[in-house]
C-alpha cells in the first residue's frame, strides 16, 4: 500500500460516519430502515481501518504518514508576519490502532443498539447521532494539528450532549447533558488558552512543527515556565473530557443516556480523547507539568475508586470505575509510562465497553432496573452476559491472563520506578490502593448482580438472556480482553508485539534542564539503539520495579477480590454493619465526597449569585442609565415639540392668517358682477390715460 | 356752411362710446349690455373710417371697419347663444344676479 492510498483510506474512514449521519438525519423520517445503512457504514469503516492498520504495520512500521494542506493563508499580516493555517492528517501507529479501536467499539455499539433501542420513538435519529459522534472522535484521532483537534474536540462535546440527553423528556437526562457540556467547557477554556499560547509563539498549530521548534530550543516566550503552563493548560482540556478530578462530576451523571451510549462515550471515545490528547502532547511536557498530571491522575483514580465502593446503581459503579481507570492512564502519562498509558487505553476500551454493554444487557433483561441491591442470581438466567462480564471484571481487576493485568501492571511498575527515581512515593501508594479498591468494587458488582439469590423475584422471573445481536458484541469484546491478542507471554507485556514494536515512547523535546533526570537519554544508549529515550537509570528502575509491581498488584487484586467474596458471597463479614460502624466514611463515599454539593454550593450558587448581582446591576444601573437617557431624550423632544408648536407653527399659521386677512380685505372688490369689473376697467384706462400721458 | 371735419366724427364717436359704456355698466338685462357693446364697437368703427378718410393711410381703416362689423356679427351670435344658455340655467338674463364666479 502506498502512502497516498493510506491517506485516502483514512479520509474515507473519517467521512463515512458523517455521510451516514447526513443521510440518516435527512431521510430517516421517511425511511425508518435507514439505521441499517448507518450500521453498515460503520462496518465498512471498521474493515477499512483494519486494512489501514495492516497497511501501516506491514509497510510503514516506523514512519509516520502525514498529509496536509494550507487552509487559510493570511499573507503578511502586520505585526505578525506570514501566517498559514494548515489542516492535515497524521497517521502513526497510535492513530492506526485508535482508528481500529474506535471503529470497532462504535460498530459493536451500533449492532448492540439495534436490539437495545428497539421501539424507541427516535430510533433512526439515535443512529444518526452515533454516526456524528463517531465522526468527531475519528477527527480527533486523525488530526495532525491542535486546531483540528480543538474543532473535533468540540464536535465530540456537542454530539455527546445530544447522546447523553437523548431521552431529554427526562429532566435528569436533560440536566446531565447540560452538565456534561458545561463542565467540559470549563476544561476547554484552559485547552484553548494553552493552544493560543503555543500558536501565538510558533504561528502554527501543527504538532510536529511546534515540537520541532521546542526541540531546537525555541521556547514559548523564551521561558520553560510558559512551556509548563501551555502543557498544563492543554492538559486541562483532557481534565474535562477525560473526567479528571475536579471536573469528573459530569461522567457519572452522563449515565442518564442510553446504556450503549455510555459504552461508546465512556469506554473508547470521548473520555479516551482526553488521554489521547495528552499522548499527543506528551513530548512537550516538562517535569513540572508531568508531575501535575501524575498527581491529578492518581488523585482522580483514588477519589473515583473510593466512591465506586458504595454506589448501588450498576451503571454508576461502572462510571466511577471508568473515572478511576482514566485517572490511571493520566497518572501513567504523568510518570512517563507513555506506552503503558496508551496500552491501558486500548485494553480498557475493550473491557469497559464489554462491562457497559453487559450492564445494558442486565438492565434490558430486568426491565430498566439499575439498582444492584434488587438483582442477584442472574448467572443462571443470563449465562453469556455473566461470563463475558466476568471476563471483563477479571481484566479490569488485574488478574493474570487478561489484558487489564498487562497494562495495569506496566502502569504500576512505572509508578514504582517513578517513586524510586523522584522520591514521590505517594503516587505508587495511591496507585496500588486503587488497584485493590478496583478489584473489590468490581467483584462486589459481579457478586451482587449475578451471584446469590434473586431479591426481586418478580423481575427475576421475567429476566431472560439477551438476543444474539446484543450478546455477540459482548462475546467479541470479552475475547479481546484476553492477553493473547497483545502478547504471547501473559506476564510480560514487554514481550508482546503491542509494546515491543507498535507503540514506542517518543523522544521528549523539552529542554534537558526542565525534564526529569530519568527522561534524558544517555548519550551512549541513544547511539546504539537510536530510539531509547530513557536513561539507563530509568531502564534499571523499570526493571527493578517489574517483579515487585507484579507481585504487589497480584496481592492487592487478590486481596480485593477475596474481601469482596468475604463480604458479599460467603457473608463472613457484614457490609451493612461495617457501613454503620464507619458511618462517616460510608456517607462520604456514598455521597461522592460531597463534590456535587460542594460545586452546587460554590460554582452553581456562585454563578447564580453573581448573575443575580449582575441582574440587579442591569436592572438598576444599566436600565437606570438607559431609562435616564430615554427620559432626557423625551424631555428635549418635548422642548423642541413646544418650540415647533409655538414658534414654527406660529410663523406658519401667522403667514396663513396674514394671507387670509389680505384676501378677506380685498374680497369685496370681487363682486362677481361683470359690470363692476367693466367699471374698474374703464376707470383704470382713464386713469392710465390721464396720469401716464402717453402722448 | 359748416365744414364737417374730423373733429365732428370724433365727437360723435366719443358720444356713441360713452353711451355704449353707460349702457354696458347700467343695464341689468344681458341683451341691453350686448347692445351697449355694439355701440362701443360702432364708435370704434366711426373712428377707423374717419381717420381713413381724413388721414393719409389709404383704405386700411375702412377695411378694418368691415372686419369689425363681421366680428361684431359673429360676436353677437355667440353672445346671444351664451345669453340663451344663461337663460336656460338661471331663468333670467339679469347680469346682476349671475354672480356665481364670486366664491
Amino acid at each position: 500500500m502506498s502512502e497516498s492510498l493510506l491517506i485516502n483510506l483514512s479520509i474515507i474512514i473519517l467521512f463515512l460516519p458523517l455521510l451516514g449521519f447526513s443521510i440518516v438525519v435527512l431521510l430517516g423520517k421517511r425511511f425508518p430502515k435507514l439505521y441499517l445503512l448507518e450500521v453498515g457504514i460503520l462496518g465498512i469503516a471498521l474493515l477499512l481501518s483494519v486494512a489501514l492498520l495492516l497497511g501501516k504495520f506491514t509497510n510503514y512500521m516506523t514512519n509516520d504518514i502525514v498529509a496536509s494542506f494550507t487552509w487559510i493563508t493570511m499573507g503578511n499580516a502586520p505585526l505578525v508576519g506570514s501566517l498559514n493555517i494548515e489542516l492535515g492528517i497524521k497517521i502513526d501507529n497510535i492513530t492506526a490502532i485508535m482508528l481500529v479501536v474506535v471503529n470497532l467499539i462504535s460498530f459493536l455499539v451500533h449492532v448492540y443498539s439495534i436490539e437495545y433501542m428497539r421501539g424507541d420513538k427516535r430510533y433512526t435519529r439515535y443512529f444518526a447521532y452515533l454516526g456524528i459522534f463517531t465522526f468527531s472522535m475519528l477527527g480527533i484521532v486523525l488530526t495532525h494539528n491542535l486546531l483540528m483537534m480543538y474543532i473535533f474536540w468540540e464536535l465530540v462535546g456537542v454530539s455527546s450532549f445530544l447522546l447523553i440527553g437523548f431521552w431529554f423528556e427526562k429532566k435528569s437526562a436533560a440536566d446531565a447533558a447540560k452538565k456534561a457540556f458545561i463542565v467540559n467547557r470549563i476544561g476547554d477554556i484552559g485547552m484553548f488558552i494553552g493552544i493560543l499560547i503555543l500558536f501565538t509563539h510558533y504561528k502554527t498549530f501543527t504538532f510536529d512543527l511546534i515540537f520541532q521548534q521546542i526541540a531546537d530550543g525555541n521556547l514559548p516566550f523564551g521561558s520553560d515556565a510558559w512551556l509548563t503552563a501551555a502543557g498544563i493548560l492543554v492538559f486541562m482540556g483532557a481534565v474535562g473530557k477525560s473526567a479528571q478530578f475536579p471536573l469528573h462530576v459530569w461522567l457519572p451523571d452522563a449515565m442518564e443516556g442510553p446504556t450503549p451510549v455510555s459504552a461508546l462515550i465512556h469506554a473508547a471515545t470521548m473520555v479516551a480523547a482526553g488521554v489521547y490528547l495528552v499522548v499527543r502532547i506528551f513530548v512537550m511536557l516538562t517535569a513540572d507539568a508531568m508531575l501535575v498530571i501524575a498527581v491529578v491522575g492518581a488523585f482522580t483514580a483514588l477519589v473515583a475508586a473510593t466512591i465506586a465502593l458504595t454506589q448501588n446503581d450498576i451503571k454508576k459503579v461502572l462510571a466511577y470505575s471508568t473515572v478511576s481507570q482514566l485517572g490511571y492512564m493520566v497518572m501513567s502519562l504523568g510518570v512517563g509510562a507513555y506506552a503503558f498509558a496508551f496500552f491501558h487505553l486500548v485494553t480498557h476500551a475493550f473491557f469497559k465497553a464489554c462491562l457497559f454493554l453487559g450492564s445494558g444487557s442486565v438492565i434490558h433483561a430486568m426491565h430498566h432496573e439499575q439498582d444492584i441491591r434488587n438483582m442477584g442470581g442472574l448467572r443462571k438466567k443470563m449465562p453469556i452476559t455473566y461470563y463475558t462480564f466476568l471476563v471483563s471484571t477479571l481484566a479490569i481487576s488485574g488478574v493474570p491472563f487478561f489484558s487489564g493485568f498487562l497494562s495495569k501492571d506496566g502502569i504500576l511498575a512505572g509508578t514504582l520506578a517513578f517513586g524510586k527515581l523522584t522520591g514521590h512515593w505517594l503516587i505508587p501508594l495511591m496507585a496500588f490502593t486503587v488497584a485493590a479498591l478496583t478489584a473489590f468494587y468490581m467483584f462486589r458488582l459481579v457478586i451482587l448482580t449475578f451471584h446469590g439469590k434473586p431479591k426481586d423475584h418478580h423481575k427475576f422471573e421475567h429476566a431472560h438472556e439477551s438476543p444474539f445481536v446484543m450478546t455477540a458484541p459482548l462475546v467479541l469484546l470479552a475475547v479481546l480482553s484476553i492477553f493473547i491478542w497483545y502478547t504471547p507471554n501473559p506476564i510480560a507485556p514487554d514481550a508482546g508485539w503491542f509494546m515491543k514494536t507498535w507503540v514506542k515512547t517518543p523522544v521528549q523535546v523539552t529542554p534537558l534542564e526542565s525534564r526529569f533526570n530519568f527522561m534524558q537519554p544517555s548519550r551512549e544508549e541513544a547511539k546504539v539503539h537510536g530510539e531509547v529515550v530513557h536513561s539507563v537509570e530509568y531502564s534499571e528502575a523499570i526493571h527493578w520495579a517489574h517483579y515487585p509491581a507484579m507481585l504487589l498488584s497480584l496481592i492487592v487484586a487478590g486481596l480485593g477480590i477475596l474481601i469482596a467474596f468475604m463480604f458479599y458471597q460467603w457473608k463472613k463479614l457484614n457490609a451493612d454493619k461495617l457501613a454503620v460502624k464507619l458511618q462517616l466514611l460510608y456517607n462520604f463515599s456514598l455521597n461522592k465526597w460531597y463534590l456535587d454539593e460542594a460545586y452546587d454550593a460554590t460554582a452553581v450558587h456562585g454563578t447564580l449569585g453573581s448573575s443575580k448581582m449582575l441582574a440587579w446591576f442591569d436592572n438598576k444601573i444599566i436600565d437606570g442609565i438607559v431609562n435616564g437617557s430615554a427620559w432626557v431624550t423625551r424631555f428635549t423632544s418635548k422642548l423642541s415639540g413646544l418650540f415647533d408648536t409655538f414658534v414654527v407653527d406660529g410663523l406658519v399659521n401667522f403667514s396663513a392668517f396674514f394671507s387670509g386677512f389680505i384676501g378677506l380685505s380685498f374680497k369685496r372688490l370681487q363682486t362677481g358682477k361683470v359690470q363692476t369689473y367693466i367699471v374698474y376697467v374703464v376707470f383704470a384706462v382713464i386713469f392710465l390715460l390721464l396720469f401716464l400721458k402717453p402722448f | 356752411m359748416l365744414q364737417v371735419g374730423l373733429t365732428h366724427f370724433l365727437i360723435i364717436s366719443a358720444v356713441l362710446f360713452s353711451l355704449g359704456i353707460y349702457g354696458i355698466v347700467t343695464r341689468k338685462n344681458a341683451v341691453m349690455v350686448l347692445m351697449g357693446i355694439e355701440l362701443v364697437l360702432n364708435a370704434a368703427n366711426i373712428n377707423f373710417v374717419a381717420f381713413s378718410k381724413f388721414g393719409n393711410f389709404g383704405l386700411g381703416g375702412q377695411v378694418i371697419a368691415l372686419f369689425v362689423i363681421v366680428l361684431a356679427a359673429a360676436e353677437a351670435a355667440i353672445a346671444l347663444a351664451i345669453v340663451l344658455n344663461i337663460y336656460k340655467t338661471f331663468s333670467n338674463v339679469n347680469v346682476d344676479e349671475i354672480d356665481h364666479l364670486k366664491e
